[in-house]
């Protein structure tokens, strides 16, 4: 005898409204670039990977945020809502608060100057670099794209070379292609 | 170190339910299903390890399981059942096995606090039914040594 998924999801349900929940997640199998898994906690979205297997991010995120990590429908709704808006075309902007309260203040800084850059338009490596302190640093700034938590919301697809050569993209760079085209920002 | 609560209640959701099921009927196994969890979630953050986290867990759902029996048949309205409503809470029995080792222990109060029988001993203690016996024989074996 196993537990109906009725059950399965009162409970998972309830969990959330109890407010028990260091993290939910769930997955969002149907986008443009694919399956997405989105956790979020009591402050905004804390993840988003375009590896939709929740066993390689489970440990990694009762790590950071707390052991009660349940895949829960309910809490993801809204992030779900502007994400399903944003591929439709609908929005340019998330209201969703991004949690990066676990990243080194590196991280965040340029995190915080990458979330300035407007839908459509793109910027380099070394811009980013030079607005976060350090022009030389392009390399390392290519780390924190690399290793954004929260891609798409944290619109790391907005950053490419100084060529103008799209680069590189932890999702790989048909994902980061039509993003861009999504936004209009290449045609 | 404590696993993910998704990986703990994936691993264990469905013997927890078989559980209720047998001792509370499939529909209030429902509710008692989904209070054992809540009451897991509660403590969860507070564990210090991840050991024995299934008979831990079963631990919550007996506990459930007596409240619940407790709660339906008040021993003034139906005094015959008086008998299996006078089980020895686990705060009862704890501090009378609190000497035992562990595992006896857990075998001890689950037996005779929980009325638990021994296959479901042996699952919550992640060992055989032939196990738990064992335990549960020896603890008993000690407490009346200890305590004649």
């Amino acid at each position: 005898m196993t537990i109906s998924p009725a059950l399965d999801a009162r409970f998972r349900d309830a969990a959330a409204a109890a407010e028990l929940l260091d993290v939910a997640f769930d997955v969002i199998d149907d986008t443009p670039i694919g399956p997405l898994l989105v956790g979020v906690t009591d402050r905004g979205v804390c993840r988003i990977s375009f590896d939709s297997d929740p066993e390689h991010h489970l440990e990694l995120l009762a790590r950071q945020f707390g052991p009660r990590v349940l895949r829960s429908r309910r809490p993801v709704d809204r992030m779900r809502r502007e994400l399903d808006e944003y591929f439709a075309g609908q929005r340019q902007r998330f209201d969703v608060e991004p949690d990066v309260r676990f990243l080194p203040a590196y991280h965040q800084r340029v995190l915080e100057e990458l979330a300035r850059v407007e839908y459509g338009a793109t910027t380099t490596y070394g811009t980013l670099a030079a607005q976060t302190g350090n022009p030389r640093a392009a390399r390392a700034v290519g780390t924190v794209m690399h290793r954004n938590p929260i891609p798409v919301v944290l619109p790391c697809h907005r950053v490419v070379g100084a060529s103008g050569s799209l680069t590189g993209y932890a999702g790989g760079l048909e994902r980061k292609e039509l993003l861009l085209r999504l936004e209009g920002a290449i045609l | 170190m404590i696993p993910p609560f998704e990986t703990f209640y994936e691993a264990h959701r469905d013997e927890v339910f078989r559980f209720l099921g047998r001792r509370l009927g499939r529909e209030r196994a429902e509710d008692a299903f989904q209070e054992t969890f809540l009451r897991a979630l509660r403590a969860y953050p507070r564990l210090e390890h991840g050991d024995h986290l299934r008979a831990w867990v079963f631990t919550i759902a007996s506990r459930i399981v007596v409240d619940e029996a407790r709660r339906r048949r008040p021993q003034a309205a139906l005094p015959e059942l008086a008998a299996e409503d006078g089980l020895p809470a686990f705060e009862d029995l704890a501090p009378l096995t609190d000497e035992l080792p562990p595992k006896e222990r857990a075998a001890v109060v689950l037996r005779y606090g929980y009325d638990l029988d021994y296959a479901e001993i042996g699952a919550a203690l992640g060992s055989t039914e032939q196990a738990a016996r064992q335990a549960a024989s020896a603890g008993v074996r000690r407490l009346r040594k200890e305590r004649p």
